[in-house]
């Protein structure tokens, strides 16, 4: 496995063989279990380079861990709204852009696509480019950052990426209320502004996560609890849910984008962003295998004629794998 | 282009719907780049999706050039006709095809205009929150193409991170879905690579929105402040606080003047700067944070702090905000709307520089601007009947753009590149990113039939005839962002 540490090394390591993958800690392992293709561990390509608080912005290299850039804003009083998952698994920053994957506090403000504002990766020519800026607002070019989102890295190398940041809340807030489809779009929909709306796995409860100043937050605690049955209970099993703590059975976890009108049909999974999305320890229908042995795409994907020309557009020679690789 | 060409053209549309005359081709020449005017050899009026298809499908096949339009807002010439092209007027898909309260989401037709997505979905609660200032009648369909932006960025980020599905017809004539009524996906961001495409893949012919809840409650703060630089020190400490407002808006004193003129709006004696800062969010988060926000602007110095004390309040600080772009118009004859990012904390310098040009040159300069966003709106008043007085303009604009990428940021926030600024992509991006970015577009677009001579420099350059207001600016009806 080659671990370049600069980015001139990360575009030698892409020329260096027919066939490559670049990948970080390989905690979603389903997503690089590709045969043939050397891959580019991005370890050593490490650390934040910017950190502006008064800009809302950061940029850091791809390997660089999640945990070090959540502890890092976290001193700053700052944070990202989304939650990025797998923090204590390793999880690095180019891992969550290629896999796409964002946390519960997707919610209320977006998700990674939703605060990627620039980035600098390496085509299959070879050629270091910077697409998107870096700064909180930019309408210059085609948007290659968001296209990287979820690309499992089949398009490009990530070697670089910028991310706009808010000012984390001063404290939050866990309910636990029984969970129907209906709870879920009363709540979702309501003037409490809920941060985060997640089903627990086993499809019975509700867990209703409330954000702001403190003073605030026991008033609607309250008045959440008067219409429905319920409890607070401790922040920390947001931190299990992160690190998918609660999938240790099958081995198996699939993501699946869903509607909430569709949560009943997963009940065993951890139904996340306000049944938007499920992750899924037993084979559903359709999804993106994680972890576990089952195809990547579960029941297909999307196909276009549009994919094949982009791929040929950066990456002519077929350099990296493809999305059914 | 050949006549067969627009002769099988015409034979796609009824003769009403397929505009050839000079005397109804005229209101298509330009859009909110007035500067700029090009006459099409048609414009097609498609009522239905699959008449759009055809359309693209019949310039793929005859090679021709077309520009999709909505209401023709584009401050940076997006929607300018190609001489010997077609324009594809798609204000008549104007329909919100699905509106569902639950998911909250809209799924609409290109041609609907903003504001109607919000009025649709208001009685559920809810709001579309895209704002852009022409937003009571730009179109989704070119708010999509622009990712459009407006005043609630910094918290809500722009068009794209609104969209959530894209129906659209390629130049390639391939008919595409992407995402859906999900917040979440998987694979690539198809969608988040079609939005701000300036027209140059193809035309959306659905587009799913989300939708968001109305913010319970409002507090919405004007202050006047001695100079621009005690605003912007304002604008620092309430980012150093960890508020987060909704919008962070900062006016100069000849932008006061305009909508002072213009909606009469009533500002603070005295005042060179004027701040706009407003938060939202249910009443108990607001009425913690409002007196927070307001210790903040107290300390701050300023002439005079006048909170909206209600909604009636709120709406005639934002009309006084809205209305300065169009407004401007009435202290010059002709003007040129500049879209520069600087980092937050560069506004002081940027703001100081702006002033120097100004006075180095003798150029009216007046500054409308989204402070939290650092996206300047330097308006450039000059008067198009002066000899050279265009040109020295544009050549002021040109400065204020490099000085914009040398310190970091970016040359439009939200109005796009267009025709305007094609010249100044090579300022942001090396001949690899242009060249990584033409073939993207050459493979939604191998032919380049999809707006050619936008986006990308070096193209053949449309004619400058023309200067001023828009006709729809000057009947009061748009307004500039």
């Amino acid at each position: 496995m080659m671990t370049p540490a600069t980015l001139s090394e990360l575009r030698e390591a892409v020329l260096s063989a027919p066939r490559v993958l670049a990948v970080g800690a390989e905690t979603k392992p389903r997503l690089s279990a590709v045969v043939g293709a050397e891959k580019i561990c991005t370890r050593h390509l490490r650390g934040i380079l910017e950190y502006e608080a008064a800009e809302f912005t950061f940029t850091a290299l791809a390997g660089t861990p999640l945990s070090e850039v959540v502890s890092t804003l976290a001193e700053h009083g700052q944070y990202l709204p989304f939650d990025p998952m797998l923090v204590d698994a390793g999880s690095t920053l180019g891992g969550m852009v290629a896999s796409g994957l964002s946390g519960p506090g997707r919610f209320r403000f977006g998700g990674v696509r939703d605060f990627i504002l620039g980035v600098r990766f390496v085509d299959g020519r070879g050629r270091l480019m910077r697409l998107g800026g870096k700064v909180v607002k930019n309408a210059a070019g085609f948007d290659v950052p968001k296209f990287l989102v979820g690309s499992l890295g089949r398009f490009g190398a990530i070697g670089e990426v910028t991310f706009k940041v808010f000012p984390a809340p001063e404290s939050q807030l866990t309910l636990k209320i029984p969970a129907t489809e209906d709870t879920i779009a009363t709540v979702g929909n309501s003037r409490w502004a809920p941060d985060a709306v997640d089903v627990l796995p086993g499809g019975e409860w509700l867990l209703v996560r409330l954000a702001g100043p403190g003073s605030a937050l026991e008033g609607l605690a309250e008045e959440i609890l008067n219409q429905f049955p319920g409890e607070i209970i401790g922040n920390t099993i947001w931190e299990d849910l992160r690190e998918f703590r609660w999938a240790t059975g099958s081995g198996l976890l699939v993501k699946t984008a869903i509607t909430p009108d569709r949560v009943l049909e997963f009940p065993a999974a951890h139904v996340s962003c306000g049944g938007n999305v499920a992750y899924s320890p037993a084979l559903p229908l359709t999804g993106l295998t994680l972890r576990g042995d089952t195809p990547l795409w579960i029941g297909g994907r999307n196909r276009f004629a549009l994919e094949a020309a982009v791929k040929h557009a950066l990456d002519p020679e077929g350099r990296f794998p493809t999305l059914d690789d | 282009m050949s006549t067969a060409a627009l002769e099988r053209l015409a034979g796609l549309l009824p003769p009403e719907r397929l505009l050839r005359r000079p005397v109804e081709l005229a209101a298509y020449e330009s859009d909110g780049l007035t500067a700029f005017r090009t006459r099409p050899l048609a414009v097609a009026l498609p009522e239905t999706e699959d008449e759009v298809v055809t359309l693209v499908r019949h310039c793929l096949e005859w090679k021709m050039p077309f520009v999709a339009r909505g209401s023709g807002t584009s401050l940076s010439g997006g929607s300018l006709p190609i001489a010997g092209g077609v324009v594809i007027a798609l204000n008549r898909l104007n329909r919100i095809l699905k509106l569902d309260p639950r998911q909250r989401i809209a799924v609409v037709q290109p041609g609907v205009v903003n504001t109607q997505v919000t009025q649709a979905a208001r009685p559920f609660g809810l709001h579309y929150a895209p704002d852009p200032s022409s937003q009571s009648i730009c179109t989704i369909g070119g708010n999509v193409a622009f990712n459009s932006g407006g005043a609630h960025c910094l918290k809500y980020g722009m068009t794209s991170n609104h969209v959530l599905g894209i129906k659209a017809v390629l130049a390639t004539g391939e008919v595409v879905s992407w995402g859906g009524q999900s917040r979440e996906s998987t694979g690539p961001d198809w969608c988040g690579l079609f939005t701000g495409n300036e027209g140059l893949f193809g035309i959306a012919l659905e587009i799913t929105l989300q939708l968001l809840p109305l913010a319970e409650c409002f507090h919405t703060v004007l202050a006047g402040y001695r100079t621009l630089e005690e605003a912007g020190d304002a604008v620092s400490a309430v980012i150093a606080s960890g508020l987060l407002p909704g919008a962070i808006e900062i006016m100069d004193a000849l932008a006061l003047a305009a909508a002072q003129a213009a909606v009469h709006a009533d500002y603070p004696e005295g005042c060179e700067a004027v701040l706009i800062v407003e938060l939202e969010g249910p009443r108990e988060v607001v009425a913690f944070e409002r007196g927070k926000l307001d210790a903040i602007l107290e300390a701050s110095h300023p002439i005079e702090m006048r909170p909206a004390r209600d909604a009636e309040e709120r709406l005639a600080i934002w009309k006084g905000r809205k209305s300065a772009f169009s407004a401007v118009g009435r202290l010059s004859p002709d003007f040129i709307v500049q879209d520069g990012v600087v980092p937050r904390r560069r506004l002081g310098e940027a703001l100081r520089r702006i002033a120097e040009m100004s006075r180095e040159t003798g150029i009216r300069v007046a500054n409308v601007f989204h402070a939290g966003d650092g996206n300047l709106h330097p308006l450039i008043l000059f008067d198009g009947r002066e000899s050279g007085a265009l040109h020295r303009a544009e050549e002021l604009a040109g400065r204020i753009l490099k000085m914009c990428v040398a310190m970091g940021g970016s040359i439009t926030g939200e109005h796009g590149i267009g025709v305007e600024k094609r010249e100044f992509l090579g300022e942001m991006f090396t001949s690899d990113e242009i060249d990584c970015m033409q073939r993207l577009r050459s493979a939604h677009d191998p032919f380049g039939i999809a707006n050619p001579g936008k986006m990308f420099p070096g193209k053949e350059a449309p004619a400058l005839s023309h200067v001023g207001l828009h006709p729809l600016e000057k009947a009061g009806l748009i307004s500039r962002e």
